[in-house]
């Protein structure tokens, strides 16, 4: 395998746990801005929320059954996601309620699954806020890997996706299928919300996508442009966050989220008079 | 003057019904739609419009009977109501290649065709609702499409644009040659090119040229004596060409060439 070459090479240039955290919260970030806005447009924040508080339940069965963790957590969350839809189908509670029902229920397994395990100590406060500190060269790798693999595969199905986003029907009566652009998009969401839960945990996993997403919308004109922009958004986010949990000794993922807040709420101040989407000046029209 | 025999069969529907959750939301629809033909759908509230419309672009698959599209049949659509959120920003540029790609001259050609090329760069949410639909309406036509759905498509629409619009569906007929599918928003208002009118409730009510229609005693029955002679019947300003091979349905209805009669708008 070549993972010891990865390491030794590694040991070089991830040298300091701090340059690890950096690069894996940056590498975090350029695939949750795109896949964020997705969660914006499609209003799937709570959504969103629901499968990463799964992950917790995730992280216990994984442990409970020696596997993976990382695939654990995915498997897990897309279940949720597909039980979401088979719920909805039933047209019985609205989706609200059963985000409600989902997600706290499935946080409230897993707290009470992790109760149970006696065999390893586990870092609680590690899975719920995350522990970008303490990633390993191995974690960088899962990160890049999943993170490249993510990003193709939104690259490869951005027309289909967008279209089903605006709207499902048009989509599908000029040929494409949005019923498998939004289980794509799922797979997509388990699959960030496996490889972030470490860095970032999973009470504060959904920041990450939504912050820099709605950062950016004031600042594009396009759905590219705002998807490129969430991304390096939710990068400054990452470095200033890390900075700035350095500096003051403040808990580095929730100083992330605070960095990604802090970019908001500056959003907020450029004016409102619009840089893009103007019309072209009208005469006396 | 126009050999239109032989039109090509775009799509056929036969006895063709749709069952949701134990519902039945139409049902024993027969429709056939050729190149360059208006068929336009009329009917109250729930009557089951849409769902036909949906059975044609095939968002809905048939429960009962069947959907006969031509191989490769390329769709376009106009949808009912498409609001985009404020969250997602989209110039009109972008909008017209939602679907599929195409280059700047072909934008530009069809944004010109709908009168609607100065808006290129304008977030769609800025758009009035004439402009959106003029637009949406350029989307749908820029695909070539060989089938044109529009689901109410003037709905929101004020009088003139109303007019204007059904204008414009009558240059894309003519000018590309495509079936179109249309839904009117209005029990009374269909344009004077249709050359079918289907009047749906649960089912087929009956059918035929819009004049043939607007006498018919089902259309009576199901609206009222009120709507007795009003259906209204839009006519382009100039005046044109017939053809006389407007009716098309399998069951031989007695059809009439429209005649530019019912022009008595109900507004």
């Amino acid at each position: 395998m070549s993972t010891t070459t990865t390491i030794t090479r590694g040991t070089t240039m991830f040298g300091d746990y701090f340059s690890r955290a950096l690069i894996a919260g940056v590498g975090l970030a350029l695939v949750a801005g795109p896949l964020g806005c997705f969660v914006v447009w499609r209003r799937m924040a709570y959504f969103g929320d629901t499968m990463a508080h799964s992950a917790l339940l995730g992280v216990a069965l994984s442990i409970l059954l020696s596997i993976n963790m990382t695939l654990g957590v995915f498997a897990v969350a897309a279940l949720v996601a597909g039980a979401l839809i088979v719920l909805q189908r039933q047209a019985t509670l609205s989706t609200d309620a059963l985000l409600g029902i989902l997600s706290h229920s499935t946080l409230a397994v897993g707290l009470v699954l992790v109760g149970f395990i006696t065999t390893v100590r586990i870092d609680l406060m590690g899975f719920l806020f995350g522990d970008i500190l303490a990633v390993s060269v191995e974690d960088i790798a899962i990160i890049y890997g999943g993170g490249l693999a993510i990003l193709v595969i939104l690259v490869l199905a951005w027309r289909p996706l967008l279209a089903s986003t605006v709207s499902p029907e048009l989509a599908e009566a000029e040929g494409l299928r949005p019923e498998a652009s939004r289980l794509v998009l799922m797979i997509l969401m388990a699959s960030v919300i496996a490889i972030a839960m470490k860095l970032v945990g999973v009470l504060l996993i959904t920041s990450l996508l939504i912050i820099p997403a709605a950062t950016a919308r004031r600042l594009s004109a396009t759905p590219e442009m705002m998807a490129a922009v969430a991304a390096v958004l939710g990068a400054i986010a990452v470095v200033g966050g890390l900075f700035g949990s350095r500096t003051w000794d403040t808990a580095s993922g929730p100083s992330i989220v605070v960095m990604a807040l802090l970019i908001f709420l500056v959003s907020l101040a450029v004016p409102v008079t619009r840089l893009f989407g103007r019309r072209e000046e009208t005469h006396g029209t | 003057m126009d050999a239109r025999v032989q039109r090509e069969t775009l799509i056929t529907l036969s006895n063709a019904g749709v069952t949701r959750g134990g519902r039945t939301l139409v049902s024993g629809v027969d429709l056939t739609i050729a190149r360059g033909e208006i068929v336009t759908l009329i009917g109250p509230n729930g009557s089951g419009k849409s769902t036909t419309a949906k059975l044609a672009t095939g968002v809905f698959k048939p429960s009962t009977g069947t959907v006969v599209r031509k191989p490769g049949l390329r769709i376009g659509y106009v949808p009912q109501k498409l609001t985009i959120d404020w969250t997602l920003p989209l110039t009109v540029d972008r909008l017209m290649t939602l679907t599929g790609r195409y280059t700047s001259s072909e934008i530009h050609a069809a944004l010109e065709a709908v009168g609607a090329a100065r808006l290129l760069k304008a977030a769609v949410q800025e758009l009035s609702g004439g402009e959106f639909q003029r637009v949406l309406f350029a989307r749908a036509m820029i695909r070539k499409p060989d089938l044109l759905v529009l689901d109410e498509p003037v709905q929101g629409v004020d009088f003139s644009g109303e007019v204007a619009l059904y204008e414009l569906v009558r240059q894309i007929r003519d000018t590309t040659q495509s079936g179109i599918l249309m839904i009117s928003h209005d029990l009374h208002v269909v344009m004077a090119e249709t050359d079918t009118v289907i009047c749906l409730n649960g089912h087929v009510c009956c059918r035929g040229t819009p004049s043939a229609v607007q006498r018919s005693p089902e259309y009576l029955k199901l609206f009222g004596e009120r709507a007795a002679g009003s259906l209204a019947i839009y006519q382009h300003h100039h005046d044109h060409e017939h053809h006389d091979d407007g009716c098309v349905t399998p069951e031989g209805h007695e059809h009439d060439h429209h005649d530019h009669a019912g022009h008595d708008h109900v507004r």
